[in-house]
């Protein structure tokens, strides 16, 4: 088994710590404008916002072990993915923001984040980011290279047709890709349960002659093992592996879900999940100063606020830029 | 006795409408994504689940290959599937089901199997979704034949369309908009928001509705842009000029005696919609008063629509590329300004 080396634990620590923070500060930007009646289209941030709050230990588990060279394809729910992933926090929250020296100067927005600098993708709809990472896993191949491609899905995508589709062509082609199911229990208000014939996701890998791993609890220690596994195999040419992780959603399907189908007295024993919070005292109780955490939480949260602050600082794009980079 | 008015959203008008068709029919059932407990991320099925309980009102997994290929095969059994999929844009994953299956079920056999479905979905941007979530994509879906493509302006037509679309024996694409469905949390057009009786009735869905008379121009619009067009006629009558605004509630079929009754009066035309430009609502529009042997135009037709690339995410993109009551008013008044100078 592939252990984190402690260096390896305190860089997911601190990952995790900053891709929270991102969203702590979205959270009060998100609200300007849309106060004291909730409406989308207002304020600094408009549209959809789907936090990741509580899935932070499947990116960096997961991203503790990849390169800029290899590729990474998120979901609408992207930021702790982009984050660990390296996507610059600059430009990431300039996007957010849709600034014009976001990545895509504001074209994209938060669910259609794009940083081919260290190979970054995400798309607002489901499943649809596994068949390009079989298509990337495959450049690399062909190319003779042995970077790897990560599909990162939510468990509710798993019942998409372009999930049993692209299991089959990455087992048939042998592609160097990891498929990353983040179980949160719900597809918007669909509990997993009601949406999904099999147990677990997992099980699923055997119809398309590939490993299957469950990742219980939301363990970014244990992400980093079966991780490292599976990475370690497509990277030397035995082919694709499917993770299922459970992790936890401890906010809405988006900013403003009034959470309704929840259980009562769910989102108080989530909370008391916090991986966050379980990891650090993790950290302490293996030796780590809790002064030394502290300075690592510092700089993550400044870096992430340095960010926000550029992106508030910077231009927004000129309406005609609406017309530029629709064909290359 | 004058009827107690009832103010409802489109959102509550459909649940409604759906609502006494269950109740009416039990072949009538309700089918899709978070329709259930959550009652529709836009609301129109809200209460349904209550009322019917989970047989009948079915949340699925996020398979629309296969509850859309499954509703096909419902309504070839003689059911009225109601199904939802949450965003036109969404439709690329299970186009097949709809545009190879559905629609040409009654062809392929002969027209001795229909397929009596709805599939609901919203449409429309403006509040900052971006490219994935705020496409109108009406041009799309009129295109395929075997289909009929319909999308209220107001709560009254909207119950109204639903019921006539459940009890149509051909697929109904029931498209509502997001900006005037009556969500607070995405702001809605007050005036979508009408007088809706309580029983059942239907509205039909080959009809457009001329919903302000005027004799300077014939101005068109559907779904949202009605209301872009009704201000733009407020708008225009401080100036003097009368502009006469159609509903076309439908685009699949088309009311195309409607338009060229309306242009035949005025002698002028300006299409409004909020699709992409090219090969859209609007060039159907306009082909089909250019080719009419009858109408004598006065001006050049135009159309104002969305220009022909991905809704940007940044407001200040967005925004200047939608279309909108200055835009209109502005064509207006150059059409009829050019005219005058003739």
């Amino acid at each position: 088994m592939m252990e984190p080396t402690r260096e390896q634990m305190l860089w997911m620590y601190q990952t995790m710590v900053a891709s929270r923070h991102f969203e702590d500060l979205i959270k009060p930007a998100y609200f300007e404008g849309k106060q004291p009646v909730f409406n989308m289209a207002k304020g600094p941030l408009p549209g959809e916002m789907h936090l990741s709050d509580g899935q932070e230990p499947c990116a960096v588990g997961v991203c503790a072990h990849l390169r800029p060279t290899d590729a990474v394809t998120a979901t609408h729910r992207p930021h702790h993915i982009a984050i660990a992933k390296g996507v610059n926090l600059n430009d990431m929250a300039s996007e957010i923001f849709g600034r014009a020296n976001g990545l895509s100067g504001g074209r994209g927005g938060h669910m259609h984040l794009f940083d081919p600098r260290v190979n970054f993708c995400c798309s607002g709809i489901i499943a649809q980011g596994m068949g390009p990472a079989v298509g990337a896993a495959m450049a690399a191949k062909l190319r003779g290279r042995d970077d790897v491609a990560v599909a990162f899905i939510g468990e509710g995508a798993a019942n998409q047709g372009a999930f049993h589709e692209t299991l089959n062509l990455a087992s048939v082609w042998k592609a160097p890709v990891v498929f990353v199911i983040e179980d949160n229990a719900y597809g918007i208000s669909v509990s997993k349960r009601q949406a999904t014939a099999v147990e677990g996701n997992a099980e699923r890998a055997a119809a398309y002659a590939m490993p299957g791993h469950f990742v219980p609890d939301n363990d970014p220690d244990e992400v980093f093992r079966v991780a490292g596994e599976a990475i370690q195999r497509a990277r030397s040419g035995g082919g694709p592996s499917l993770i299922e992780i459970e992790t936890i959603r401890l906010e809405g399907h988006f900013m403003g879900d009034a959470e309704g189908y929840r259980p009562e007295g769910e989102k108080t024993s989530l909370q008391e999940k916090d991986p966050i919070t379980r990891y650090r005292a993790r950290l302490e109780s293996t030796g780590a100063a809790a002064g030394d955490l502290d300075a690592l939480e510092e700089d993550a949260r400044s870096r992430v606020a340095a960010a926000f602050d550029h992106a508030r600082q910077s231009a927004s794009p000129k309406p005609d830029d609406a017309f530029t980079t629709v064909f290359a | 006795m004058q009827e107690k008015k009832r103010k409802l959203t489109i959102a509550k008008a459909m649940a409604e409408a759906i609502s006494l068709e269950m109740r009416a029919s039990d072949d009538v059932l309700v089918m899709g994504e978070d329709i259930g407990k959550l009652g529709g991320v836009f609301g129109n099925t809200l209460g349904l689940l209550d009322e019917f309980g989970p047989e009948r009102v079915r949340d699925t997994p996020i398979s629309e290959t296969g509850f859309i290929g499954a509703a096909v095969g419902m309504a070839a059994a003689g059911m009225r599937p109601v199904v939802e999929l949450m965003f036109v844009d969404f439709f690329g994953v299970c186009m097949d089901s709809i545009y190879n299956l559905a629609a040409k079920q009654s062809y392929f056999s002969g027209g001795n199997v229909t397929c009596p479905m709805v599939l609901m979905t919203s449409v429309g941007g403006g509040y900052g979704d971006a490219g994935q979530h705020s496409q109108t994509l009406y041009a799309t879906f009129g295109h395929l034949p075997g289909l009929k493509v319909v999308i209220p302006s107001n709560a009254h037509d909207a119950k109204g369309m639903m019921a006539a679309a459940i009890a149509d024996p051909n697929p109904v694409i029931f498209m509502y908009h997001k900006a005037l469905q009556g969500m607070g949390w995405l702001g809605t057009v007050q005036r979508s928001i009408t007088h809706v009786p309580e029983g059942r009735y239907t509205v039909p869905l080959d009809k457009a509705e001329v919903v302000r008379t005027g004799r300077d121009i014939t101005l068109v619009g559907l779904g949202h842009t009605v209301h872009i067009a009704l201000d733009a006629a407020a708008a225009l009558e401080a100036k003097g000029i009368e502009a006469e605004v159609i509903d076309l509630r439908s685009i699949a079929p088309l009311d195309r005696e409607t338009i060229l009754a309306s242009v035949g009066k005025t002698g002028a035309l300006l299409s409004i919609d909020d699709d992409y430009h090219s090969y859209g609502v609007g060039a159907e529009i306009i082909a089909t008063v250019a080719e009419s042997e009858k109408v004598r135009l006065k001006s050049p037709l135009k159309r104002i629509s969305y220009p022909d690339i991905p809704v940007p995410f940044a407001p200040e993109m967005e925004h200047a590329v939608l279309p909108n009551c200055d835009k209109v008013v502005s064509t207006v008044s150059a059409m009829l300004e050019a005219r005058a100078h003739v």
